[in-house]
């Protein structure tokens, strides 16, 4: 290619809330047995407008407005795809997909090997998740724990534009069920991404160096991706060179990525907001520490929410992990026995 | 006090609710009849097939020695538990025969008769109670899904997958079955209405034997009857003898032709009995006595029926032989393959998680092909 870079009128900045809607339309246009459902996703778009004019352009058959019930929703999209089709489900808030955990976990992440392999479900189950916008009580956990230790179940969360995209089009194509977690607070952030053109993103299951860096390695994912990479400018004051990886899937778990950034760097922090305990983090330090031992120079550490029921708005700012967290747990890296 | 008489109440404050608050669907059509539809023994019964009923016989005669012989294959350790269905045979061969081939039968975990009655071979309908595998079939292959532990969550899968059917212009209908127990699940509520609401084409067949394990109906629910409950979701609600198989063949057939036709849901409640305990498990003496049992099997599904028959000369010695000969063949058979040990392969384990395995599983997988590598080597060496 050459470097002319053509400008065109799609270098609008693009919203991640553009680009979801955008991996729907283009999978929905290319595949009749797509089909998106779920609570207010017609005429509304969905409260955050993610299905905003699907249900306009494919009809209501192909973007339905379901009933009032996340376990009817979801155990409704196991029958369809059953019959071969892919739904792609809204579940509307975090919270709100607990009622369906049971369809969830005895069936639509177990259907593939019960069966030996001759029902497998491609089911994409999106989840606005996570905290930071102000949301009161059950709008705003992050429930990525209780998908991750679920067998059979694929978990990818972008934290770029670029990624809302293509991973929600890998997650759709995917013969795998795949909870697509969305963070909810990057839903508005923007980028150059061109919903003409998209570009091509790794797959699900590879993490991406979104910062190169020597002094240790920040690994996190979805909504703490730009808090971690403000905190490594911050950091470079402190005389800290960090680098950040964003681990995009947490199911499949790219390791060989984290593994080999750790040993470049030979320290290691895990944030993200989800509670500590039993968190994602507690597994990828345990694994970070399992093949890395004799490479780290500290402990892995984490940053991550609090172990408690997501905090009232008001307070939610002192248990989301934030860059000055971020920073003093860096700092405790030093690690001097 | 009626509302009227309530404070604040009166008479004056009183209007006239704007348009929208007007039933939107007359319910009398809806509501079951107050008794369990009957033919056999009735003027009814003056026009059954014989043919038919002849099949339905020789099925049921079929369904009853299939449920002896899984019960003394669990005895003998051959399999981990058998739910019987000893009593309500009747249900399970008319779910099976009122489906055409391209339907789908959506069963609980009782209901492994109606899917060897659908024509599944007995030892792949019973993979998941011997215990070497969840399910021993291809559901697409035979269009029977899995059959469902979690209770009543097998039911939206059946509304869903007719839903799909109808939406690609299919002929497709999907029945489900469910429990007495199984009616009081949020998801039986759920399907039930996603059903209603999209007028799927979905026949729901609710098998009301008396018990949950030990809970009888009463302690389950305080609806008049469970048929009632259709009429709340905008759907018939139909009321029937569950060991009459030519009620339930007309009742399923009716309600099977209506979803074909693009008339939506029916709900159908079968009122039988479950003769055996719950399982093998189960200490059936601790929640009922014998003389309720007794009075149950004094209305068996296979005697209604050859009572029938023979006093209309449409059954005879020869036949009932006939039909027991059938029976005595297929039990032999079903022995005969389960007490072949099935051959297990460990490695299966990490197969059919993921279309692709994880590093993880691939880990694990390998650390097990270490342990039985040097379990084999071991052996070899003892020996
Ligand atoms: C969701 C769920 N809860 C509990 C159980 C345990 N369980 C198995 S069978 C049963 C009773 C079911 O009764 P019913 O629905 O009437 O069906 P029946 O056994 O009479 O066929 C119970 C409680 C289960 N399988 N699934």
């Amino acid at each position: 290619m050459t470097t002319v870079a053509v400008k065109t009128a799609t270098t609008k900045p693009a919203t991640m809330a553009q680009a979801l809607n955008r991996a729907m339309r283009d999978a929905m246009a290319e595949d009749p047995a797509v089909h998106v459902m779920g609570e207010d996703v017609g005429a509304l778009g969905g409260v955050f407008r993610i299905t905003d004019g699907l249900a306009k352009e494919f009809g209501e058959d192909r973007c339905t407005d379901t009933p009032l019930a996340e376990a009817g929703i979801l155990g409704a999209a196991v029958g369809m795809a059953m019959y071969g089709l892919r739904p792609v489900v809204e579940m509307q808030f975090d919270a709100f997909a607990y009622p369906a955990f049971e369809q969830l976990i005895s069936h639509v992440a177990k259907m593939r090997n019960r069966t030996r392999g001759a029902m497998p479900l491609p089911i994409t189950i999106r989840v606005p998740y996570g905290g930071g916008i102000g949301g009161v009580e059950h709008h705003c956990d992050s429930s990525e724990a209780y998908y991750v230790a679920t067998p059979g179940l694929t978990v990818v969360t972008p934290a770029t534009v670029e990624d809302a995209y293509g991973l929600l089009r890998a997650s759709i194509a995917s013969d795998d069920p795949v909870i697509f977690l969305e963070p909810k607070r990057l839903y508005w952030s923007k980028s150059d991404w061109s919903p003409e053109a998209p570009a091509a993103v790794p797959g699900i299951g590879k993490a991406l160096v979104r910062r190169t860096g020597t002094s240790a390695t920040l690994i996190t994912y979805g909504p703490s991706l730009p808090v971690c990479m403000e905190a490594a400018e911050a950091a470079r004051q402190e005389g800290w060179d960090l680098e950040v990886v964003d681990l995009r899937s947490l199911v499949p778990f790219d390791e060989e990525t984290v593994v080999a950034s750790v040993r470049r760097t030979g320290r290691a922090v895990v944030v993200h907001e989800s509670g500590g305990f039993g968190g994602p983090g507690a597994e990828i330090a345990a694994r970070v520490t399992e093949r890395c031992f004799h490479h780290l120079e500290a402990p892995v550490l984490r940053v991550t929410g609090f172990d408690i029921p997501y905090p009232p708005p008001m307070l939610e700012k002192h248990h989301l992990p934030g860059v000055d967290r971020i920073l003093d747990t860096v700092a405790r890296l030093q690690w001097e026995n | 006090m009626t509302v009227q008489e309530l404070p604040g109440a009166g008479a004056s404050h009183r209007s006239t609710p704007p348009p929208a608050w007007r039933p939107r669907t007359d319910a009398a059509p809806l509501l079951p009849d107050p008794e369990p539809y009957r033919v056999l023994g009735t003027p009814a019964a003056d026009r059954l097939d014989p043919e038919l009923m002849r099949r339905c016989y020789a099925e049921l005669v079929r369904g009853r020695r299939y449920n002896a012989q899984a019960t003394a294959l669990t005895r003998q350790g051959r399999l981990a538990v058998y739910p019987s269905t000893v009593g309500q045979e009747a249900c399970e061969i008319a779910a099976a025969m009122v489906l055409e081939e391209q339907d789908w039968l959506f069963p609980s975990y009782r209901d492994t008769l109606a899917a060897v009655a659908r024509g599944l071979d007995p030892v792949q309908a019973l993979t998941l109670l011997r215990g070497d595998w969840h399910t021993g079939y291809d559901p697409r292959e035979h269009r029977i899904a899995p059959l469902s532990t979690p209770l009543a969550t097998q039911l939206p899968h059946a509304v869903g997958l007719a839903h799909a059917a109808r939406l690609r212009g299919d002929d497709v209908v999907a029945l489900a079955m469910v429990g007495d127990g199984g009616t009081s699940e949020g998801d039986f509520h759920e399907a039930m209405n996603f059903a209603a609401v999209w007028q799927a084409p979905v026949v729901f067949l609710v098998q009301n034997n008396g018990f949950a394990i030990s809970v009888p109906l009463a302690k389950q629910t305080a609806a008049p009857t469970l048929a009632h409950k259709a009429v709340g979701y905008g759907m018939p609600g139909r009321l029937v003898d569950g060991n009459d198989i030519a009620a339930m063949h007309e009742v399923l057939s009716e309600a099977v032709r209506r979803a074909r036709s693009g008339g939506g849901p029916t709900m159908i409640e079968a009122v039988t009995y479950r003769i055996e305990a719950h399982t093998n498990a189960d200490d059936a003496t601790r929640y009922r006595g014998d003389a309720e049992v007794e009075a149950w099997k004094a209305h068996d599904p296979i005697e209604l029926l050859e009572r029938e028959l023979t006093a209309r000369g449409l059954l005879d010695e020869a036949g009932i032989k006939a039909a027991k000969d059938a029976a005595e063949t297929m039990a032999a058979e079903l022995r005969d393959a389960m007490n072949a040990e099935p051959v297990l392969d460990p490695m299966d384990l990490f197969e059919n998680v993921y279309a692709e395995q994880t590093g993880r599983l691939r880990e694990q997988a390998a650390m097990l092909r270490a342990e039985l590598d040097a379990a084999e080597q071991e052996e070899g060496d003892g020996s």
